[in-house]
């Protein structure tokens, strides 16, 4: 494995996009992000945010400027990214375990590996108990936790997460937001995050990047020092809440221009 | 179980006043039994001519079960096709109407004369008649899959073929449903009508649109009541027979598949 933490995950240099006649999406994006780091990116509704999403997985091309994703380009470098939709997304045909398991079917890993692997990733996500049921049997939580192990299962170096939680109750997001800590504390992946709350990036982020619409673009950075591990507790510290408030104050600058 | 008696109870109940009805109508306007029988008298013809209306009834059958078989083999392979890109659909869709809007009486002569009388042909104007609802409803189910879903599959750098068989395959099992559901109604008509038009090959033995014709010029009227009877059972048999297999096959993880139509 690649421990060489000063070499960056993500390099985006120049990168534009437009679709069609449309004024730019995204406009002049120049980013580095560290392996092992947490970026979290909020904005104000069209400010770009899942499309940079989309360029880093190679789903659209950057109309200008140029992407890497450890060394590679976004399409080679899939194998080591996975994908958390907003949605679920998980096929209703399918069990909870066999969900688990498809991206490691898709990449011909062996029956017996997957089942050991799946089985793996459902005790770690506390799902054990439901590997047979079927997605319309579960809670809107279980579903995004099967989605979760599902991106966890092919061991990737990179998440991408389109708001995954947003459509959760607070206390499923706050309790899944823990959990993702817990798990990237094990296992060490880099990770992109995408929300509209402020306080679940300054929960999660190790750096928060606020971005502002018309052209979409970065408008401020904000390093969040908070102690790790973080924990439940964490939530209720003057420090957190000043965070926050920091952040809120950025993304208010955002919006207004 | 209290309930399901008393649907049946219900039913029955029903048939009896239709029955009761019917036989009133007899005795107040004195029809002929020519022009309509008794029910008694259909009972009896049913009872007395048993063995020759359910193999009527199972030539029928068969023709629709093959024409539904074939209609599903062939369609569901049109419909892959038409998955592949909006521009072919563009090009073979319209294609496809045609089929559902040619009479069937129309060219039920026309494959008589190529194809010769028999269960052949009444199998393939059967087939002909289901095949449109199969084309339409598979090419629906298998292009309105989720984008995310795409998405998710392209980033495990998943094949065309895994894309296709296992993605857009399986999402499209319902909607085969819903047009199986709808070919199995038009099947059997279209089986019935292919029989008054191709029906035997031999003199005196064919399926129930064969029989109907034949008992209607023989002036067999208590029959011809007894084989629209079977026909009408045939009809419903069929569509419980695919409400079965849709509720089999889809109940664990479909919505449309539990039984709230029930009540």
């Amino acid at each position: 494995m690649n421990l060489d933490l000063g070499a960056p995950m993500i390099e985006i240099t120049g990168v534009s996009k437009k679709y069609g006649n449309a004024g730019a999406v995204l406009e002049a994006i120049d980013l580095h992000i560290l392996k092992e780091e947490f970026v979290t990116l909020i904005g104000p509704s069209g400010c770009g945010k899942s499309t940079v999403l989309k360029l880093i997985s190679g789903l659209t091309a950057p109309s200008a400027g140029v992407l890497r994703v450890d060394g590679m380009t976004p399409v080679n470098a899939r194998e080591i990214v996975s994908y958390i939709f907003q949605d679920a997304t998980l096929l209703p045909w399918r069990t909870v375990r066999q969900n688990v398991g498809l991206g490691l079917e898709l990449e011909g890993v062996s029956k017996n590996r997957r089942k050991e692997k799946t089985s793996a990733l459902l005790e770690l996500v506390g799902l054990g108990h439901v590997a047979g049921a079927y997605p319309r049997e579960l809670s809107g939580g279980m579903k995004m936790r099967v989605s979760i192990a599902r991106a966890l299962a092919t061991n990737p170096r990179l998440l991408l997460m389109d708001e995954p939680f947003a459509a959760l109750d607070e206390i499923s997001r706050d309790r899944l937001n823990e959990e993702l800590l817990r798990l990237r504390g094990e296992q060490k992946w880099t990770a992109i995050f995408v929300t509209h709350s402020v306080a679940e990036a300054v929960f999660l982020s190790t750096r928060i990047l606020v971005l502002a619409p018309n052209p979409g673009r970065i408008c401020a950075t904000v390093p969040v020092d908070l102690p790790w591990p973080r924990t439940a507790g964490l939530r209720e510290t003057p420090e957190f809440e000043a965070m926050v408030a920091l952040v809120s104050h950025a993304l208010r600058g955002a919006a207004a221009r | 179980m209290k309930r399901r008696l008393m649907v049946v109870a219900n039913a029955a109940a029903v048939f009896a006043a239709l029955a009761l009805i019917w036989q009133l109508i007899l005795w107040i306007f004195r029809v002929p039994p020519y022009m309509l029988p008794s029910p008694w008298a259909v009972a009896k013809a049913v009872a007395a001519r048993f063995p020759s209306l359910l193999d009527s009834f199972a030539i029928t059958a068969e023709e629709a079960i093959g024409g539904i078989l074939l209609s599903v083999v062939v369609g569901v392979s049109v419909a892959l096709v038409f998955a592949q890109s909006r521009w072919v659909r563009r090009m073979l869709y319209p294609w496809t109407l045609l089929l559902q809007t040619v009479p069937i009486v129309a060219i039920a002569p026309l494959i008589l004369m190529w194809m010769g009388a028999g269960i052949f042909s009444v199998t393939l104007i059967a087939f002909i008649i289901s095949l449109a609802p199969i084309i339409a409803n598979t090419t629906q189910g298998l292009i309105s899959v989720d984008e995310n879903l795409v998405h998710l599959f392209l980033m495990h750098n998943a094949s065309p073929a895994q894309l296709l068989f296992k993605l857009r395959l399986p999402h499209s099992v319902p909607s085969l449903f819903v047009g199986i559901r709808i070919a199995s109604g038009i099947a059997v008509i279209g089986a019935i009508t292919g029989e008054l038009y191709a029906g035997s090959s031999s003199v005196g033995r064919g399926g129930l649109g064969y029989s109907i014709l034949y008992a209607s010029s023989q002036l067999q009227t208590d029959y011809l009541f007894a084989l629209v009877f079977a026909a009408t059972v045939l009809g419903f048999g069929f569509l419980f027979l695919v409400m079965f297999l849709e509720w089999y096959f889809l109940h664990k993880w479909h919505e449309s598949a539990r039984p709230a139509e029930a009540e």
